[in-house]
């Protein structure tokens, strides 16, 4: 390859994210300009394959939210709404949010159109509790998708059991009265042809982003996880189901192929690999990161990018003669495998351990999000019984500045290197 | 007569006060008396975590189940399973079998927030007995979800068994329906009483009586209540000038007694949803020829209402505008436990409906574990008299 296709394809992903993201949102104001339709969404289940069936765009409040933090204005959406009675103790992407619609829309990356639906999964219980907001403000449609999770970690229901068919059959139930709330919504008829070809996307994505994931194992890795990963998590989110999104993941592979075949690596000098457990803290964004960088510590991998795509990460496949069966038990077994990364990440860490080759955990268990937070450190004291590996613990949030202590978690995250160092040190004279 | 299996002693014979004491006692005992007494006398016990959980089916295979609704203790072994920013219901209730306080053969917690799905989680990594999460509808609307929920009953019962190494027949099951109807009857006696002649009865004493519900065997319970409800009902206590209020907030995480007793002082609490698990199902269940669809059904279809389900035919602003005007309540009292994200989030929604009705609340937050209520009595009294006096 020329230099000039090597400059082309080497952080193309990440380039192409961002430039999606800003077509992305120039639609949603456009959307909010014409006063047409919208779906309001989640990332862990957004049933965009049944809502791009009826043409609905979809927003995904939870972008917005964390948007405001990366720009460094949440502060004044927080305080907005806290002025309106909401506690600083709950989640900051439902108050950004509160603020936003009493903005009548206005972001920093454009203006966000008005729900005429909301559609959720259980994935989250926020979710419900944001949604009936957007309820009473809009007398809008509230649609619950509700997922059985697993009840007891390590004895997730298998496909074939009776257990399952039953789990899946009231999934499907409740997709068949989604779409015939939709018909009633647009005034379009449902078109299963359309819903197929959707679904085609989604499996091209699904499948690609599964290898992407895998292809980080490589010694360097070829992405953050944390900063590059999360452009990654932003496409699979709000492109599920569309050409252009199967197109990105497939150049992604194609990029992360090439840099594995030339070793090329995010870092120049990678000597600490990490796996990142819980939310970045979107406040402080970039310098979050570089108090691991600093010390040649990389993200190679992250929990984050498996539930915040609604577990897209197992790469699950549709079957397309089947599709509405199909998608009750893709739903079904990748939210609930969302799910699962939030309140059991040990039991796949304990595996990747070795697998990525990992010198250390970070936990990040944030103010705002108790879905992931509260397992946390109960999480860390069963991984370090099963496995010998170091690992941080520190507290901040995703989008409240007055609980992200940038010295403190320095302080940390120093210590925390200088202890990997002192291990690596160690380990090197024990072989001599 | 003391019955010797009874597990509740020594309130029979006494007179009202001493016995509205001792419940008060054994509401706010940590180290659990009753539930202990159950376990030494060789029964099993099924830990479930608030909101609700259908107890008959524990109920029917012989076990005690046993409402987890907190306590007042320090969390010394529990914080370190936690991170900060979190309700302090899930840390004590795991604290209470971290420093052995109580053994359990089985713990069940539901998807009611956040924190309390991942403490089956966190319970299953420190303990070895089936520590799981009862996925009860999120989506009641749903034309499928009582099939779902009679399924997801099934399945819980074949793991109730398996722990009570005892089969369920249809009888026991028809049986544990009918004692717990029974009880839902004498717990919805009570509350008529708080409503219609509420300086009988304080909101302390009436909490402990139902809390005692998830404590003992329902039979006993049944038992207690069937004498106490004719003494409350003679008690010679002359009625006071205090405001009429519901108080709101107490669905999950409770209130501590002292708290409820500040509340008494200056008002009348004729209604409230402290406990409310225990009055999930509004009617008696008829359980047909099949008990868990029944169970079921009654859960989607006859059942009153919490921040932490959404339910179209039961917008929660409209059904405790309702609860306000059944009880003839003069203000409201809405509370949200501290770092509870559904009540905190549904108190936004409450002050901002009785805002629009110009009906006058007081509003507050509270932890399990406080202990000073000065000021809190003061703000309340000052409330009171701004009311009494406009």
């Amino acid at each position: 390859m020329t230099n000039n296709g090597h400059e082309k394809l080497v952080g193309r992903g990440a380039r192409d994210g961002a430039q999606l993201f800003r077509e992305w949102f120039q639609r949603l104001s456009d959307t909010a300009e014409s006063g047409g339709h919208s779906a309001y969404v989640f990332v862990m289940g957004s049933m965009a394959e049944i809502l791009r069936v009826f043409d609905l765009p979809m927003v995904f409040p939870e972008i917005n939210s964390l948007q405001t933090a990366i720009r460094h204005v949440s502060a004044e959406f927080l305080n907005e709404a806290e002025d309106i009675g909401y506690s600083p103790d709950i989640c900051g992407y439902v108050k950004a949010d509160v603020a936003l619609q009493m903005r009548g829309g206005g972001h920093p990356m454009g203006k966000i159109p008005k729900p005429s639906i909301a559609v959720l999964t259980n994935a989250c219980n926020t979710y419900l509790k944001w949604a009936e907001i957007w309820e009473r403000m809009y007398e809008i449609p509230m649609v619950t998708v509700d997922v059985p999770a697993t009840r007891q970690a390590n004895q997730q229901s298998q496909p074939g059991s009776e257990q399952f068919n039953r789990e899946k059959k009231y999934v499907l139930e409740q997709i068949k009265e989604l779409i015939k709330i939709c018909e009633k919504l647009t005034g379009k008829k449902f078109d299963i042809d359309k819903l197929r070809q959707i679904m085609g996307y989604a499996n091209v994505m699904s499948k690609n982003w599964k290898r992407v994931l895998e292809l980080n194992k490589s010694q360097p890795s070829h992405f953050n996880a944390l900063t590059e990963g999360t452009i990654y998590l932003g496409v699979a989110n709000a492109f599920r189901g569309t050409e252009e999104g199967a197109q990105y993941f497939t150049d992604l592979v194609e990029e992360m192929e090439y840099m594995s075949k030339n070793n090329i690596g995010t870092l120049i000098d990678e000597k600490y690999r990490l796996c990142f457990i819980g939310v970045p803290c979107y406040p402080i964004f970039r310098r979050f990161n570089e108090l691991f960088t600093d010390w040649g510590g990389t993200f190679v991998t992250s929990t984050y990018l498996w539930f915040a795509t609604g577990g897209a990460n197992l790469g699950v496949q549709y079957d397309l003669k089947d599709p509405l069966d199909s998608l009750a038990e893709g739903v079904l077994i990748s939210v609930r495998d969302a799910m699962d990364s939030m309140f059991s990440p040990e039991i796949p860490l304990v595996k990747m351990i070795d697998e990525f080759n990992l010198d250390g955990v970070v936990y990040h268990p944030i103010k705002s999000c108790r879905t992931v937070s509260t397992g946390l450190a109960d999480n860390r004291r069963a991984l370090m019984e099963m496995k010998d590996i170091a690992t941080l613990f520190i507290e901040s949030d995703m989008m409240d500045q007055r609980v992200v202590s940038e010295a403190q978690m320095k302080n940390r995250v120093d210590a925390f290197f200088e202890g990997l160092d002192a291990r690596r040190t160690r380990e090197k004279m024990e072989q001599v | 007569m003391e019955n010797k299996t009874e597990i509740f002693k020594g309130w029979r014979g006494q007179p009202i006060e001493e016995i509205l004491w001792l419940c008060q006692e054994i509401a706010e005992d940590s180290n659990l008396p009753t539930v202990n007494a159950w376990r030494q006398n060789g029964g099993k016990v099924l830990g479930h975590f608030q909101v609700y959980f259908p107890e008959e089916i524990a109920h029917a295979a012989g076990m005690l189940p046993y409402k987890m609704c907190g306590a007042t203790l320090d969390s010394k072994h529990a914080d370190s399973r936690f991170g900060s920013y979190l309700c302090s219901i899930i840390k004590t209730s795991l604290e209470l079998v971290l420093s052995d306080r109580i053994k359990l053969d089985m713990f069940v917690t539901h998807p009611i927030c956040d924190a309390a799905r991942n403490l089956g989680t966190i319970w299953g990594r420190n303990y070895e007995y089936p520590c799981q999460i009862l996925y009860l509808p999120q989506n009641p609307n749903s034309s499928y979800s009582i099939q779902y929920l009679t399924d997801e009953y099934n399945r819980l019962k074949g793991v109730i068994e398996e722990v009570a190494e005892h089969k369920i027949t249809e009888k026991e099951l028809i049986n544990s329906v009918m004692i717990f109807n029974r009880n839902r009857q004498l717990i919805r006696n009570l509350y008529e009483i708080k409503k219609n002649k509420p300086w009988l009865i304080t909101v302390s004493e009436a909490y402990s009586l139902v809390k005692l519900a998830g404590m003992i065997p329902r039979e006993e319970h049944n038992n207690l209540l069937e004498t106490v409800l004719p003494m409350i009902e003679s008690r010679n206590i002359r009625k006071q000038d205090k405001m009429r209020v519901v108080f709101e907030g107490g669905f999950c995480e409770q209130p501590p007694l002292d708290m409820l007793r500040s509340i008494g002082r200056s008002c009348y609490v004729v209604d409230d949803d402290l406990l409310i698990g225990l009055r999930w199902i509004l009617n008696d269940i008829n359980p047909g020829n099949d008990s868990l669809k029944a169970l079921a059904t009654a859960y989607i279809d006859q059942s009153s209402y919490s921040p932490v389900q959404h339910d179209l035919r039961k917008p929660k602003e409209k059904m405790f505008v309702d609860r306000i005007k059944s009880s003839n309540a003069e203000a409201a009292i809405i509370t949200a436990a501290k770092m509870c994200e559904p009540g905190l989030e549904e108190q936004v929604t409450y002050t901002q409906t009785l805002d629009e009705m110009n009906f006058p609340y007081f509003i507050s937050e509270f932890e399990e574990n406080m202990t000073s209520f000065d000021h809190l009595e003061i703000q309340l009294e000052t409330f009171v008299e701004n009311l009494l006096f406009d």
